[in-house]
């Protein structure tokens, strides 16, 4: 039940754009129906000998039933991947400018009730961190804020982008959703890449974790990557926080998200990531339950089988073994020299992280790594015209 | 005999066009010098001027650049990434490759079209990927590209000649160089197209997702260059073994 002071989830608050949509009926329904428990092995092996799978054979690989196919799935995945990206790795950082945050996520380090250091860096300092990053050798950064429009407002951000465009082919944006008008408006500065995730698609669990803010309103946050594109945005990533809720359900419908807008925009580009819960300051027991690195793996190479030509990053939630390994195999995008804290690429942190990572590696070791697994680090591959 | 293919006026012998995108620079010269090619494409969106690993320093010194323009998702992209090419030095050829669609990565013909008009007209020699329709393959040799490249099947999917009817329609009936772009997965596939009169072909992923890629670049030259001696030579006569009516049809003409 709904505690009653508290706002309808599902109802869109004033200043929230409403596009028409049928994305969101369209993959609740079919997340409703997926019953991962009637799949068996021989679904499995039907569904690894297609050469294009089907939504049904995306349920089956995502299933308990194809944990002991896992193999086989790496096989068909790592070829998949040669053939839409050849042994292409690209790299990149994130910068977090600031982590105020209005909403009260309960597994997130920024959440507004959790006593951090909070921060937010001028415009300079903005500038002084793209430099220390651009020096690095990187072209492709990551533009991170908490969800405040009070404190970080679409203008701030926008000038944010402005100055990493002096610096970076690639600029991607992972912030709170915006209307419409606002990603073309970020898309002018030099934003063309969008991450928005939806952390959990199970409506009542969405609810309960979420439980105050604007970020509460699950069909805002829904539609955003279709917001972003119809604003002119290039691409748009996909994912669900692993360890919330129910993963295979999670998981299926991030695909099937992902799977839809591509066919309704077919432009778009798709990439997804895979964030499992992680630990973080006045929360040291965030795991990830029973996501461990088998059904990591598992989401990961399903992402890939069922949209081979989509990007998949590895985040540095992940100890180093993982994400060499998963490279190549499945995932084509891997950050470097991150840190997750509000600046700290030349300056000390301004504000606390948002989580612990696992891979403090810097963009030369990564770069390193990636030379020495026969694969070919990547530092641009987009031109903005 | 000299066997010259003819693009835009340039004379080039090796009639494998090489992709430089799929696997690890340090290897593009190996590959280059296995397969003989004399001309390399190249993504301009993956050049890092001045920065690490980028694509244009690998690529050996005489070789003919054909920077694409991958990435364009209209006419007008395609036209503002050529000239882009062209500033930084890339030359005048360009591949055009006008794509918006992110599953099939299938082109775009109409805007292809648009595209090489614009920079036919701007003194590129112009190379469209195109799907291969005939009527397409006409506008384009009217909008003045150089060279008519259709793929053979989606790109990266090492699937063969899917299309070959279709080429080999544009073989005879288009009065250009004709090269197949994408989707060669062999060197018996690239060898087929080339005994069918096709003039090059432009290979990517068959090579570099082989074991050894520098390898397989040979085997791709060797297979091409026997492809076009078998087009020059002229196919034997291939042996009907059905049985042949007993009484003549004509037998009843007068001498």
């Amino acid at each position: 039940m709904m505690a009653l002071n508290r706002l309808n989830h599902m109802e869109y608050i004033e200043g929230m754009e409403a596009i028409d949509s049928d994305l969101m009926d369209k993959v609740l329904n079919y997340t409703a129906a997926y019953d991962y428990r009637q799949y068996t092995g021989k679904d499995v092996e039907k569904a690894l000998a297609q050469e294009q799978l089907s939504i049904g054979d995306y349920a089956s690989i995502l299933s308990p039933a194809a944990m002991p196919y896992l193999e086989e799935m790496a096989q068909k995945a790592r070829s998949e991947t040669r053939k839409h990206f050849g042994n292409s790795i690209y790299v990149f950082t994130p910068l977090y400018i600031a982590n105020y945050c209005e909403n009260h996520c309960i597994y997130c380090g920024f959440n507004c009730k959790n006593k951090i250091r909070r921060g937010k860096l001028s415009l300079e300092e903005v500038a002084v961190e793209l430099k220390a990053i651009a020096a690095t050798g990187l072209k492709e950064v990551l533009i991170l804020t908490g969800e405040s429009r009070l404190k970080s407002g679409v203008e701030y951000i926008g000038e944010a982008v402005k100055l990493a465009a002096k610096y970076f082919s690639t600029i991607g944006i992972e912030i709170y959703p915006l209307n419409l008008k606002e990603y073309a408006y970020l898309q002018q500065c030099g934003a063309d890449f969008v991450s928005v995730y939806q952390e959990t698609y199970n409506i009542n669990k969405y609810e309960q974790v979420h439980l105050s803010g604007p970020k509460r309103i699950y069909p805002y946050r829904f539609h955003a990557q279709e917001r972003a594109l119809l604003g002119g945005m290039r691409g748009v990533a996909f994912g669900c926080l692993l360890g919330l809720d129910d993963y295979r359900k999670d998981a299926y419908a991030a695909g099937l998200h992902a799977f839809f807008m591509q066919q309704k925009y077919p432009h778009a580009e798709i990439s997804f990531s895979t964030p499992r819960l992680r630990p973080y300051i006045n929360k040291v027991d965030n795991n990830p339950h029973d996501v461990r690195e088998r059904q990591l793996l598992q989401v990961i190479l399903a992402y890939r089988l069922f949209m081979p030509y989509a990007g998949i990053t590895i985040s540095t939630r992940e100890r180093a073994v993982f994400r060499d390994h998963v490279i190549g195999l499945a995932a084509t995008k891997i950050s470097a020299g991150v840190r997750v804290g509000v600046g700290g690429h030349r300056a000390e942190e301004k504000g606390d992280e948002q989580f612990e990572i696992s891979d403090p590696r810097s963009v030369h070791q990564v770069h390193q790594m990636i030379l020495s697994r026969g694969l070919q680090p990547v530092y641009t591959d987009y031109i903005r015209v | 005999m000299s066997d010259q293919l003819i693009i835009g006026g340039h004379a080039v012998q090796s009639r494998l066009i090489l992709g430089s995108g799929k696997f690890s620079l340090q290897i593009i010269k190996a590959v280059v010098e296995n397969g003989g090619a004399e001309m390399v494409t190249l993504a301009l969106r993956r050049a890092n001027l001045g920065g690490q690993e980028n694509i244009l320093d690998h690529i050996p010194k005489g070789v003919t650049l054909l920077p694409n323009t991958s990435g364009a998702r209209n006419a007008g992209e395609a036209v503002r990434i050529a000239r882009l090419a062209r500033e930084i030095g890339c030359g005048n050829f360009v591949k055009v490759e006008v794509i918006r669609d992110t599953k099939y990565l299938l082109p775009d013909n109409y805007e292809t079209i648009k595209a090489t008009e614009i920079l036919a007209k701007e003194g590129f020699i112009v190379m469209p990927y195109m799907y291969p329709d005939l009527n397409v393959a006409r506008s384009l040799v009217n909008a003045g590209a150089a060279a008519v490249m259709p793929l053979a099947a989606p790109i990266g999917s090492n699937k063969g000649l899917c299309t070959k009817d279709f080429i080999q329609i544009l073989v005879d009936e288009i009065d250009l160089p004709i090269i197949v772009d994408a989707g060669i997965g062999r060197p018996s596939q690239a060898c087929e197209a080339m005994e069918m009169g096709v003039a090059a072909i432009m290979c990517n992923t068959a090579i570099a997702t082989a074991g050894d890629v520098a390898l397989m670049s040979k085997a791709f030259k060797q297979a091409i260059e026997a492809g076009r001696a078998a087009y020059l030579a002229g196919p034997g006569r291939v042996i009907n073994n059905q049985a042949e009516a007993s009484s003549p049809l004509t037998g009843f003409l007068e001498d």
